[in-house]
């Protein structure tokens, strides 16, 4: 009963795409189906977090084939809490589509492409299985593909070209990273190599496969210097695409970075976490700039994704449990903020006729005050306003970067914060307060009734998390610091994994080089 | 034997990056196929090249024997082979509609979705 539950985030969507492919010609009943199987998804990954929460990792094995030898899905606090904000996110932009995504789109089969997306995702969050992970990520990268490209605008294939070209390059990186690993410990099974790589002879080689796994991943999680392919591609496709990208596709890549280098790569931290809070510190800054040189509200908030990203990279790299938990909260506050920022930069375009540059908004609060204050939400926590919820996720990373008396992290940090505050400064200025250039901007009533409702209802919905994240933080700290201690120390999911038999490591891949050596 | 394959390996990826500083976007698809061509090689390589001895159970044994192949990688190799054409003929079919789209296959003059102006 449990390895269903464990198995639900990937069967939900999975079934919902597959009903929604039934009735390919039936795009009413597509819109259905998409809210029941995405409001199913919440309520399932509700479950399965209270679940982990209560009675520790969870774990099913495919097939009854046991680990390391089966693939297996494994659930920690983590990977339920990370099921669970994108299963809102889902949700949230499901509803946004009812009103954004056109008609075109919807007979191009978006929502069982969103739904196969979602698999992707939530298959990433649940595996156990590194070659496993493989296929979730090219789940993941085939529907982002398509989703992308589903309207075929000049704009939309343009930035599509440069999606996949990378992307392709990333997976190839990653497949090698992983044929190599496999070569080394003869095991791809997450917790099996967690036990045999630290007894792998050669170090140097474990390091340079540690790098290639920063490679690949960091291209997913677009992270200096291979962030370049995102503000080229994420503000071209439809709204609702835009904002489940920006929310959950880089944090994937994030994530995969959190679990394989606290659970395999931990041998040689000086070196790869090392290169890591480079990375980080790198990422923050020029995401931060690049927002600020850009003249469109959708371009600078392509690059907010990029310098956000660098926060959770320090974390990961200070690896302490204050930073590892400060990561995991500031992933949960990042998903909901960029989801709302970007759904409610789909609103203001909108309004100001279907373009962002800043040359063309203005006037906002005049004609949309309630809509303004909604949106305020999303941005001061962008900036890191008490007591919203970027506050508190960045409070707690530059206390353990200060703890660890990283002053360079830190002040990179800062200073990144200090810049994207001014960017909101300017969005705001630019947005709300300027007089519009068309003299009268117009009101969220020019929407039309259903659609102002799909439209308005999921930033209310993602604007009333954050508040509640900002004032009442602490149930989500207490989550975050049972998936950090769960990431520092592995041996729980070790255990759950392998079973609490104690297995001695033998290097199938050393013994196989033996044994070769002996034949003719 | 494996050193050999090994320096081959290295020689389709130094061809296939010679192809991504190509401006022509075809080339750069052209060095992918290389690219994922050369992983799949690696990972065969990484199960250790064992020719001529298949990964058969023999009678009466529970496991696979010493010095016979490693059917795993094989496994591997055949789940990337099919994503990596799936993946494939959805690139080749996109960069096709956008040169109907756009004009051009030349990278650099591709600029609709980051214009230069609006930096």
């Amino acid at each position: 009963m449990i390895a269903w539950l464990v198995a639900s985030p990937i069967l939900v969507p999975l079934t919902t795409a597959a009903l929604c492919a039934v009735f390919w010609n039936r795009p009413s009943l597509q819109r259905v189906l998409s809210l029941t199987g995405s409001t199913l998804l919440l309520i399932l990954a509700g479950l399965l977090l209270a679940r982990v929460m209560e009675g520790g990792v969870q774990v099913a094995q495919m097939g009854s084939w046991a680990a390391p030898f089966g693939i297996i899905l494994v659930a920690d606090t983590l990977s339920a809490l990370m099921i669970l904000i994108a299963a809102v996110m889902a949700l949230a932009v499901a509803v946004y589509a009812l009103g954004d995504v056109d008609a075109v789109r919807e007979r191009g089969g978006y929502h069982i492409i969103f739904q196969v997306l979602m698999v992707g995702v939530c298959g990433s969050f649940i595996t156990g299985d590194l070659f496993n992970l493989y296929v979730w990520f090219e789940v993941m990268l085939i529907s982002s593909f398509v989703l992308l490209s589903l309207g075929g605008t000049k704009e939309q294939i343009d930035g599509a070209i440069k999606y996949a070209a990378i992307n392709l390059i990333a997976t190839a990186c990653f497949l090698l990273a992983v044929a190599l690993l496999y070569g080394v410990t003869g095991t791809l099974n997450m917790a099996d190599l967690a036990v045999r790589v630290p007894h792998v002879a050669n170090k140097g080689l474990v390091s340079t496969i540690a790098v290639l796994f920063i490679i690949a991943f960091g291209m997913k999680a677009a992270v200096f210097p291979f962030f370049f392919w995102l503000p080229a591609a994420y503000h071209t496709p439809a709204v609702a695409v835009q904002a489940i990208f920006a929310g959950l596709l880089t944090k994937v890549g994030v994530y995969a970075l959190l679990r394989c280098f606290t659970l395999i790569f931990t041998g040689d931290m000086g070196w790869t976490h090392g290169i890591l809070l480079w990375i980080a510190g790198a990422t923050m800054l020029t995401g931060a700039l690049g927002s600020l040189a850009v003249r469109d509200l959708r371009r600078a908030l392509s690059w907010q994704v990029v310098a956000h990203i660098g926060y959770m990279i320090m974390g990961l790299a200070i690896a302490t449990p204050l930073a590892i938990a400060g990561t995991v909260f500031y992933l949960v506050h990042d998903i909901v903020v960029k989801t709302n920022l970007f759904l409610g930069a789909g609103v203001v375009r909108r309004l100001s006729g279907g373009d962002t540059s800043y040359a063309k908004l203005g006037g906002l609060f005049t004609a949309a005050p309630i809509l303004c204050i909604v949106l305020f939400v999303p941005l001061a926590s962008l900036a890191g306003f008490p007591p919203f919820s970027g506050f508190w996720s960045k409070l707690l990373l530059v206390r353990a970067g200060l703890a660890v008396e990283n002053w360079a992290i830190v002040a990179a940090a800062l200073v990144t914060g200090l810049l994207t505050f001014w960017l909101v400064g300017r969005l705001w200025a630019e947005m709300v307060w300027k007089a519009n250039p068309d003299g009268d901007a117009l009101g969220t009533t020019s929407l039309g009734g259903a659609a102002r409702v799909a439209l308005v209802a999921p930033l209310v919905l993602l604007s009333a998390i954050t508040v509640t994240i900002g004032f009442y933080a602490e149930p989500l700290m207490r989550v975050s610091a049972m998936a950090a201690d769960g990431l520092v120390d592995p041996q729980a999911y070790i255990d759950a994994v392998l079973g609490a038999v104690p297995t001695t490591p033998t290097l199938v891949g050393a013994a196989d080089t033996a044994a070769m050596e002996v034949q003719p | 034997m494996e050193t050999i394959m090994a320096f081959a390996v290295g020689g389709m990826v130094a061809g296939a990056v010679y192809l991504f500083l190509s401006r022509q976007l075809l080339r750069v698809l052209f060095g992918v196929i290389l690219l994922s061509n050369a992983v799949n090689v690696a990972i065969l390589l990484v199960g250790r090249l064992t020719p001529g001895q298949a990964p058969l159970i023999g009678q009466g044994q529970e496991v696979l024997g010493q010095g016979l192949a490693n059917p795993l990688p094989q496994a591997l190799i055949l789940t990337a082979i099919v994503i990596g054409f799936g993946l494939l003929s959805f690139v080749l079919a996109l960069v096709y509609r956008g040169y109907q789209e756009l004009g051009t296959l030349d990278s650099s003059q591709m600029r609709t979705a980051e214009p230069e102006d609006a930096v």
